[in-house]
């Protein structure tokens, strides 16, 4: 049995009539890497900031490690967080900034010392403790923000989108290198993100909030491939949409009418957000092929090219399908012998029920 | 094109003359041996100088303005350092217009707070005295200080102050280690503003002035006789320098703040 190391219930957050955050549940486990992710706006960071102190709740309760934080500041919480902006004390070197926790307890001078040369070292800044913290690039501040909380060897790491003002290829390295930071400190970390990629790369777990609310936690692997709605299939990645109505059930099985692809029978475990509701069908591009010559699929259906875009790797096609408006995305790699259909090409487009999703 | 440029650089060159011609003319005649102040030159002197350093009443209005000046200085930058901490920081009922009535001193006409003053000190029974100069000062100066102080505070990051409070500091130490430190150059700024729009403050000083002259009241008080000119010239010339060496001592420091804290720079007084 894992530990719970966060646990909120019922949790809400007014600002006046606007309601920020409804009734938030959910569990962190000790050690584990969990995001927060969600378009902007969606109350991630005003959950992520209630954690740390900042927010008062407006109801419900928050303990960490079995405390309730009812009425503790953020600076009595064992939680400590990296900012979007790293707020690093720009008129302190990087050395005083990561001693900056330690000292506000008053720890002995040698023990601080020795702390902060270890914290340099585990973030990669060694030769920097003397540097002004407004000569360092974005990627060295951000060490330096990790290297101020992890010092203080918090239960509980709040990171606020901390890689968002990064250049692409830093914020790539910097994924990994949290990702390894966290398992070798063991500390739990909370993330909060809007990018998906990034949220699915590095966490355990995920939970997705749309409008104040939790629409799914799950791992990163069941969060794509069995998203629970609509709304969390369209966020992760790309999904392909067509309306569906549900006809019968017998036993295991759901007999459904889908647009363009007909009459179907799939099993229930596909209706993943139960069968209530449900109103189309996903499918991800990567799941359908685009066949050629002799190729076969379990199914196939006629379709012609609307849209080609050509990525080196992969090509991406847009097909319009039969008794469908809007066209279907079908993604292929581009492996040797095949060849790159040209807009307004007929195209074979091969599917297996296997592969779709019942979703409302 | 070069006809416009032309003209602009006639418009700047008219201007700076304007501005600087007859800040330039004082040290001029306070060398001048002529008790009367025209051309041509007739010799050089520092004899001016000297009687500046005999001057009993002299040296009295001058120790009672900078008395005042600081006074005023510490005061309205201490006032001012709540004001736009408060407005800057947090939202309450009537933030705004507080705000606007405390700026209000700025544009209100000096007189008018002059004669209102004096009014109300007499009324009240208390007797004229630098104190009442100095309270004055700092009622039209205080606006100055928040001007300036409110974009000291208003540029300050708001994560910095919670980073140092996520870190386990307190609040009281949060504001002396970050804030004050972020600030410094702003408080030195709004120091010298205050402190120089103190020392030669005229129209309040007269009012209240009681039987305490502070220097610009005695150099009033001089300009009516015609023998005291080239004296004048000389005290004239001894405040420009003053003046321009606290501004650039003032400028050293605000430069170092901003070098030590890598904060834009967002333009001084030099």
């Amino acid at each position: 049995m894992t530990q719970k190391i966060i646990r909120l219930s019922k949790l809400d957050k007014f600002y006046g009539e606007f309601q920020a955050l409804s009734q938030i549940n959910l569990d962190i486990q000790t050690g584990e890497f969990f995001s927060l992710l969600g378009p902007s706006g969606c109350g991630k960071t005003t959950l992520l900031r209630a954690i740390a102190g900042f927010e008062t709740l407006s109801s419900g309760s928050l303990h960490i490690d079995g405390v309730s934080m009812d009425g503790v500041p953020a600076n009595k919480r064992p939680t400590n967080m990296v900012f979007q902006s790293y707020a690093i004390f720009p008129h302190m070197s990087v050395a005083e900034n990561i001693a900056y926790g330690l000292k506000a307890r008053k720890l002995p001078k040698a023990e601080i010392k020795a702390s902060v040369a270890e914290a340099i070292n585990m973030v990669g800044l060694e030769g920097f403790d003397d540097r002004a913290s407004h000569a360092l690039s974005g990627g060295q501040r951000q060490r330096v923000a990790l290297a101020r909380a992890l010092v203080l060897k918090p239960r509980v790491l709040l990171l606020d989108e901390p890689l968002s003002a990064l250049d692409k290829k830093l914020r790539e390295q910097m994924q990994s290198e949290l990702r390894r930071l966290q398992r070798a400190v063991g500390i739990t970390f909370v993330l909060v993100t809007h990018d998906q990629e990034e949220a699915l790369t590095m966490s355990d777990r995920i939970a997705v909030m749309f409008d104040g609310k939790i629409e799914q936690v799950a791992s990163p692997q069941i969060l794509y491939g069995k998203p629970s709605n609509r709304k969390v299939a369209a966020f992760i990645g790309m999904m392909n949409f067509l309306d569906a109505k549900v006809l019968t059930t017998s036993g295991d099985n759901v007999e459904v009418e889908v647009q363009s692809l007909g009459k179907l029978t799939l099993p229930l475990a596909q209706a993943t957000g139960g069968l209530n509701g449900c109103n189309s069908v996903g499918v991800r591009p990567e799941m359908l092929t685009i066949l050629m010559g002799s190729q076969t699929s379990e199914r196939e259906i006629e379709a012609e090219v609307t849209e080609v875009y050509y990525y080196g790797d992969m090509t991406y096609y847009d097909v319009k399908l039969p008794a469908k408006e809007d066209p279907i995305t079908v993604t292929m790699r581009n492996t040797a012998g095949r060849e790159v259909l040209e807009v307004g090409a007929k195209a074979r487009v091969g599917w297996s029920t296997s592969s779709l999703l019942l979703l409302k | 094109m070069r006809g416009k440029i032309g003209f602009f650089r006639w418009f700047i060159g008219l201007f700076l003359l304007f501005l600087y011609g007859p800040a330039i003319l004082l040290p001029v005649f306070a060398f001048n041996t002529s008790s009367i102040v025209s051309f041509p030159l007739s010799g050089f002197t520092t004899e001016w100088f000297s009687v500046l350093l005999t001057n009993g009443t002299l040296h009295v209005a001058a120790r009672n303005s900078l008395l005042i000046a600081i006074t005023t200085a510490i005061f309205s930058t201490l006032l001012a350092v709540l004001a736009a901490r408060a407005s800057t920081r947090f939202s309450f009922f009537g933030r705004r217009s507080i705000m606007g009535f405390v700026m209000l001193p700025m544009v209100l006409p000096e007189i008018i707070i002059g004669v209102s003053l004096l009014v109300v000190i007499i009324q009240m029974g208390f007797e004229l005295s630098l104190w009442s100069i100095t309270m004055g000062h700092i009622l039209i100066c205080t606006p100055f200080c928040i001007a300036i102080l409110s974009s000291a505070f208003m540029n300050l990051d708001k994560s910095l102050e919670e980073a140092s409070f996520d870190l386990g500091q307190t609040r009281w130490n949060t504001f002396w280690l970050v804030i004050f430190p972020l600030v410094m150059p702003g408080i030195i700024a709004s120091l010298l503003i205050a402190f120089t729009i103190s020392l030669d403050e005229f129209i309040i000083a007269f009012f209240l002035a009681g039987t305490e002259p502070t220097l610009p009241v005695y150099i009033w008080g001089q300009l009516r006789f015609p023998a005291k000119l080239p004296g004048l010239m000389a005290l004239g010339t001894v405040l420009l320098l003053v003046s321009i060496g606290l501004l650039l001592i003032a400028d050293f420091f605000r430069r170092r703040g901003i070098r030590k804290t890598g904060i834009e720079n967002t333009g001084g007084f030099l």
